[in-house]
């Protein structure tokens, strides 16, 4: 049997991520709206739902990339408040990957790899640049260290992009659609680094419509939709037996192509 | 060029071969750019012919037929029919030092030397020794006080006796210097989400803009004494460059905004994710982007800046237009204002010219290959 389609399984650990009745608005508009989640350690969950359901403005509260109003979350133990002191720590914990990389183009790959873990954790440069290059070689790119993100195709700059988060050695990571942005020969490449990383036993969110990473990986799918958790479950049940009628229709368009 | 034959290879078999030699050469240059079309056969005529109508002319007025030597403008009209440089050769000193005394003048030239290895050191990334000259730059604003002001076992000069290209050296030198950092401040300030600061940045930007130069410097010169307590007294020369940077700190917030601007939010979000904090984000991420695609708009902000030095003759303070100026009130040189005006000319000129050519190299230096 392949490797890739062979059930990612693992021991659960402790709790890694509680989000307890939060809600958010953007001004008047409430985005999201009582949200409920646990996470535990080495768990792997996918978020799925229509566009602008609100699943990146979710993950994106985890770190802190936007605030809620109301409600707790808790990130391995530190709560999200305005203490910058606890966003810190919890962003030194969490790796996020985006969309659209979001590398930094005015620096090398291994300068993006290394800058982190350099200015944040005052690892030394040396040591911080041999990690990088581990990391670099397990996303299957060592040799582009020095090359420019403007220079590496889609696909390579996602795998960098990921290394990137790596090197911080998160204990949580957060993918908001990581192949979306990529051409189909792409995909692959960039999910196979995240199946690896699942298999590793890393902690992972991930927003993505890729149901196949979604099956093989995931422990749990969540499906959103109107700022609101629907619907979740363990994905054969998730996929083969929607409750939900919105969780009905949005599958069934999503996997008519 | 004619192409060789080119070899067949078996599919997936094909080596890495040299690109291939593409024609060149100034045959094909000038027929590819001057003569491609009737129209442009036409305009590279015209433009020829007024190059021969002109050069020639212009090159025996300030050239052969030039008098370099000569003890006043009568003399130099015996001698030939060109410029009459010797008037420029003769005050020579004065456009360059003003009236800085004259036994002391090598102390100004000391200061001269070490300004350009520091500027070598700083803008040229492989000079020898550079680090060493980064470390330099960090104590020679204070050298070069004590060499120019004196002080501590050198005879003192007050700033009313320094003029010429002297006082555009420092003026430009001192508000480029200062109001790139004054104005980064001012843009970041312009961005931040505390209140206070952002409505100061914005009134400050906002009020230096509304107000022309001119008006500044008379501020400087005359009203600051009514403001401040009486008895302090203000050196002109340091109120002068008080009012320059800060005039300059206000349009270089404004281009450093526009390419703050430019930058994704994904930039900082992806830094903020990572944990860095504001500072070394916009230091490590932000500014250095940001500073790159503003780099004409910044050049342009120390070229206008430099110019706008001359404006201080209206207050008093003698640059090269104000030597030259008192210089054509000499009865024994009347009628020298084209060769006094083309040699402060050229001195712009050639300063400006170099920031601007500088600025070339380094977009093309710090070019990444990125396009958005
Ligand atoms: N900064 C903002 N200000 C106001 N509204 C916003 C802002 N960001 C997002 N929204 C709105 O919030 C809602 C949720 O957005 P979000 O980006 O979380 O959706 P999403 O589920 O990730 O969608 P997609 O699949 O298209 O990425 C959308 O209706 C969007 O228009
Ligand atoms: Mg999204």
């Amino acid at each position: 049997m392949n490797t890739e389609t062979q059930k990612v399984q693992h021991e659960l650990g402790d709790v890694a991520i509680k989000i307890h009745e939060m809600h958010k608005w953007y001004g008047s508009f409430h985005v999201l709206k009582d949200i409920n989640l646990e996470v535990q350690s080495g768990e792997r969950i996918v978020v799925c739902g229509p566009s602008g359901s609100g699943k990146s403005t979710m993950i994106r509260c985890i770190n802190r990339l936007e605030e809620h109003q109301k409600g707790d979350i808790i990130v391995d133990g530190t709560e999200l408040t305005n203490d910058l002191k606890n966003i810190e720590a919890v962003r030194r914990e969490v790796g996020m990957v985006f969309q659209h990389f979001n590398l930094f183009p005015h620096l090398t790959v291994m300068e993006n790899c290394t800058l982190a873990p350099i200015w944040v954790r005052k690892t030394p440069k040396t040591e911080a640049e041999a990690i990088a290059m581990q990391y670099l070689e397990r996303v299957k790119i060592p040799e582009q260290a020095h090359k420019f993100p403007g220079q590496l195709s889609g696909g390579q700059q996602q795998r960098v992009a990921i290394a990137r988060s790596l090197c911080m050695n998160p204990k949580i990571m957060l993918f908001d659609e990581p192949t979306s942005a990529l051409d189909p020969e792409m995909i692959k490449e960039v999910l196979d680094v995240m199946i690896e990383l699942a298999r590793e036993g890393m902690t992972m969110i991930c927003v993505t419509h890729e149901m196949g990473f979604a099956k093989t990986v995931a422990n749990r799918v969540i499906f959103m939709d109107a700022g609101q958790i629907i619907e979740q479950n363990e994905p054969n049940e998730f996929f083969n037996n929607p409750q939900n009628e919105r969780t009905q229709l949005f599958l069934s368009q999503i996997l008519q192509h | 060029m004619t192409t060789q034959s080119t070899q067949k290879y078996e599919p997936g078999t094909h080596p890495d071969l040299p690109p291939p030699f593409t024609a060149s050469g100034p045959v094909k240059w000038v027929r590819e750019n001057l003569f491609s079309s009737p129209a442009n056969i036409i305009m590279t005529l015209l433009a020829a012919f007024a190059l021969y109508k002109m050069v020639p002319g212009m090159f025996s007025w300030a050239f052969t037929d030039a008098t370099f030597l000569a003890a006043d403008r009568n003399e130099c009209r015996a001698l030939s029919s060109g410029a009459c440089w010797a008037f420029i050769v003769q005050r020579w000193e004065l456009f360059t030092y003003g009236f800085y005394p004259e036994a002391e003048r090598w102390r100004v030239n000391l200061t001269f030397v070490l300004l350009l290895v520091v500027i070598v050191g700083l803008l040229w990334e492989n000079c020898p020794g550079r680090k060493w000259i980064i470390r330099f730059s960090i104590i020679f604003p204070f050298l070069a006080f004590w060499l120019i002001m004196g002080g501590f076992g050198l005879q003192r000069v007050t700033t009313d006796q320094f003029g010429g290209f002297m006082l555009t050296l420092i003026i430009g030198i001192v508000g480029i210097s200062l109001s790139l950092p004054i104005g980064i401040c001012l843009a970041l300030g312009r961005q931040s989400n505390l209140p206070i600061i952002k409505y100061a940045c914005i009134g400050f930007i906002e009020f230096i803009r509304g107000v022309p130069l001119i008006t500044l410097l008379f501020v400087a010169s005359t009203m600051l004494s009514y403001f401040l307590p009486p008895g302090t007294n203000f050196n002109l020369l340091l109120r002068v460059l008080i009012m320059v940077t800060l005039f300059a700190s206000a349009y270089m917030a404004e281009v450093i905004r526009g390419g703050l601007q430019a930058i994704p939010k994904g930039q900082t979000e992806a830094a903020d994710a990572m944990g860095l904090k504001y500072w070394a984000s916009m230091r490590l991420i932000v500014l250095p982007q940001a500073l790159k695609i503003s780099i004409p708009g910044i050049v342009n902000t120390f070229i206008g800046l430099y110019k706008d030095s001359t404006l201080v003759i209206i207050i008093g303070l003698l640059d090269p237009l104000g030597i030259g100026q008192a210089s054509l009130a000499d009865n024994k040189w009347q009628g020298l204002s084209t060769e006094v005006y083309l040699f402060v000319a050229i001195f712009f000129f050639i300063s400006c010219f170099a920031m601007a050519r500088y600025s070339l190299y380094l977009e093309r230096k710090l070019d990444t290959g990125h396009r958005n």
